[in-house]
């Protein structure tokens, strides 16, 4: 193992005792050879328990992106071990790998990705419809979730008519709809304002207060560290630091507030 | 998610329409083109089909199409007579011949000349009679359509031909004694009936000869066994009008180049149709990258990417058809009026239907080469 890798200053965190979802052991990514490789990953150790939100923060081009990349199953790593709950992608090999990101796994975008042709009813049933749940189940099973982010009268309305944060809770209504383990976000709030971003946070938060679900939220944004459990800072291509957030005290938050 | 995939498609009105335009082009180039060769092709076998009263023809070997001049010696009549299971076999004059309109109007007329005695192979669409008007001296039959046009006096006006009006076929005089409904044919000039025998006066010296013998088969008889017997016993040769038709399209295919022009367009429409459609739809697809990404990304399999894909492109591919298929046939219902050719047959909609699924997957193959080539790791990617 590489030897500049500092031991990483880990606090446990409050979720100590909840069981890993994510495990990560000396994960390290290439991007590119010989020239033009780039060391995007040089070693990263790090889990993600039950139920907890876990920030990764740092630099630009620190490696936060490639990391989660790696967790959700949408990237190879080169080297280490990497299990997400109880599997590894290298042992699923990419259908396999398809097939449990489908299942298990929610994803939130920066740039939010709602398909602008369809109804955010329909956006928020693409998850369940590519699990080939029937479509009438489907578009019923969004407009419960869209209702849930408090936008359950807007269901038949397109995403370009929403704003920038209600966009993003149309998003998070897709990324949760099929009840996923992980819910992997890259800079959920920095498309939007402040207070927006406050909010959709604290969605994030009450989401993952209530179910055994793990969320990984990568961010820029020191305004919303506080709905973390813990926090990863990488600098590098290496986790740095590792701190207690005081996301615990969220935890109580209701989707209601969040409007 | 198929119903996904084509919302995505038709909320791009500019390219869902782009797309719809440039298939439904290509489909009606594909269908009109084929549907006007086929018409063409048909109407090469006008008049073989017309004389319904003959099982076989007895011609020449080396005659190639209809109109071809090779004839028989007069001899070939009495020995195609006495062939067993020819129940009746009668003369046939075929010619093209100058001809002279009375106010000096020159043309050429294909002259048909038909059995004296039983009047076969006369036309069965008479207008002012039937084929016993032929019995008048020196009565001809002319094709009502041709009255106003190719034997309208055009040098004096053009006022059209009349019944009992005098014609001079080869310097010999004629007397328009009927008209018939001919059929739109290939060959142009106005054909012409009158009785063989007086076919063999309008036609030059040289030329006395014998198209054609029309064998009527006796009742009980395979026509084919007599045809091989005619062939065999007399060395000419004896074909079915069916057979007949044939040899006349496919000499008239590959002398004229029809063929290969038609085949031109056709190619042209497909291979039009393949580029509007394969760009279209790629740019539609390149627009729409982000989104195949976090569908990826989001577990969609390669499965169902590839139906996403391919069902976006049949449903414009179909309504293409439809559109395309429509106003070429909309258009040939006006040709139809017409003598110009037009035949839609069903091959044409299958062979239509064929190359636009085949324009409609080629265009969707390199659009998922795109979509399958892509890293569900881009999504993360601004
Ligand atoms: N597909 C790629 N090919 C080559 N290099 C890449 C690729 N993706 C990322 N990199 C490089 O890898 C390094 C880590 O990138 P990554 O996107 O993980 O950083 P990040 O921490 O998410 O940065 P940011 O905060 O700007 O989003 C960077 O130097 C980046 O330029
Ligand atoms: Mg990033």
């Amino acid at each position: 193992m590489d030897t500049l890798t500092a031991t990483p200053t880990i606090e446990p965190g409050a979720k100590a005792d909840r069981p890993v979802a994510v495990y990560c052991k000396g994960i390290t990514k290439t991007y590119g050879s010989g020239q033009s490789a780039v060391r995007a990953l040089r070693g990263v150790d790090v889990d993600v328990r039950t139920g907890e939100l876990m920030m990764l923060v740092g630099p630009s081009g620190c490696g936060k992106t490639t990391l989660i990349s790696i967790i959700a199953g949408v990237l190879d790593r080169d080297e280490g071990e990497c299990t997400v709950l109880g599997k590894d992608f290298k042992v699923l090999g990419p259908s396999g790998t398809t097939q449990f990101r489908a299942t298990n796994v929610g994803f939130v975008f920066q740039a939010f990705n709602l398909i602008p042709t369809l109804t955010l009813a329909e956006n928020v049933a693409v998850p369940l419809l590519i699990n080939r749940v029937r479509r009438a189940d489907a578009i019923e099973q969004a407009c419960e979730m869209l209702k849930k982010v408090g936008l359950g009268d807007r269901t038949k309305d397109i995403p370009t008519r929403l704003s920038g944060g209600q966009q993003q809770r149309v998003a998070i209504s897709r990324a949760l709809v099929h009840k996923p383990k992980l819910l992997v976000c890259d800079e959920p709030t920095s498309a939007l304002d402040h207070v927006t971003g406050q909010k959709v946070m604290e969605l994030l938060r009450s989401v993952a207060a209530g179910n055994d679900l793990s969320l990984v939220v990568v961010t820029h944004d020191a305004r919303i560290f506080e709905f973390a459990d813990r926090i990863a800072e990488m600098d590098d291509g290496r986790i740095v630091s590792m701190t207690t957030g005081k996301g615990h005290q969220h935890s109580s938050f209701d989707a209601s507030h969040a409007k | 998610m198929i119903r996904i995939a084509i919302k995505m498609l038709m909320g791009d009105r500019l390219k869902y329409l782009g797309l719809l335009a440039g298939m439904a082009f290509a489909a009606m180039m594909i269908s009109q083109q084929m549907s006007i060769f086929l018409g063409l092709s048909s109407q090469t076998g006008t008049f073989i089909r017309e004389m319904t009263s003959t099982d076989l023809w007895v011609m020449d070997p080396q005659l190639r199409f209809s109109e071809d001049t090779i004839s028989l010696p007069d001899t070939a009549l009495q020995r195609v007579r006495s062939i067993e299971g020819v129940a009746h076999a009668v003369p046939l004059y075929k010619g093209f011949l100058k001809a002279q309109l009375a106010d000096g109007t020159r043309t050429s007329v294909i002259v048909v000349g038909v059995d004296d005695a039983t009047l076969s192979g006369a036309p069965a669409t008479i207008k002012n009679g039937d084929a016993t008007l032929l019995r008048q001296e020196p009565g001809i039959l002319i094709d009502e359509r041709d009255m106003g046009t190719k034997l309208a006096y055009t040098r004096s006006g053009g006022a059209p031909m009349k019944l009992g009006d005098r014609i001079s076929i080869n310097d010999r005089d004629a007397l328009v004694v009927g008209t018939y409904r001919g059929s739109p044919s290939f060959f142009w000039d106005p054909t012409i009936y009158t009785t063989y025998s007086r076919a063999l006066q309008f036609a030059p010296r040289e030329r006395r000869l014998m198209s054609f013998v029309m064998v009527k088969v006796a009742p009980g008889q395979d026509v084919l066994a007599v045809k091989e017997r005619i062939e065999r016993i007399t060395g000419y040769a004896a074909r079915t009008s069916v057979d007949f038709e044939n040899i006349t399209k496919a000499y008239i295919l590959k002398s004229t180049g029809i063929l290969i022009n038609f085949g031109i367009a056709v190619g042209l429409g497909f291979v039009i149709g393949m580029i509007v459609t394969g760009q279209t739809f790629f740019n539609f697809t390149l627009d729409n990258l982000r989104y195949f990404a976090a569908l990826k990304a989001m577990g969609a399999s390669t499965g169902t990417l590839v139906r996403m894909v391919l069902s976006q492109v049949l449903s414009v591919t179909w309504l293409a058809f439809g559109l395309g298929v429509g106003i070429a046939a909309f258009m040939g219902h006006f040709l139809a009026k017409t003598d110009l050719a037009f035949l839609m047959k069903w091959e044409v909609l299958v062979v239509t239907v064929g190359m636009m699924l085949v324009v409609g997957v080629v265009a969707a193959l390199i659009s998922l080469v795109k979509v399958l080539r892509l890293e569900p790791g881009v999504v993360f990617k601004g």
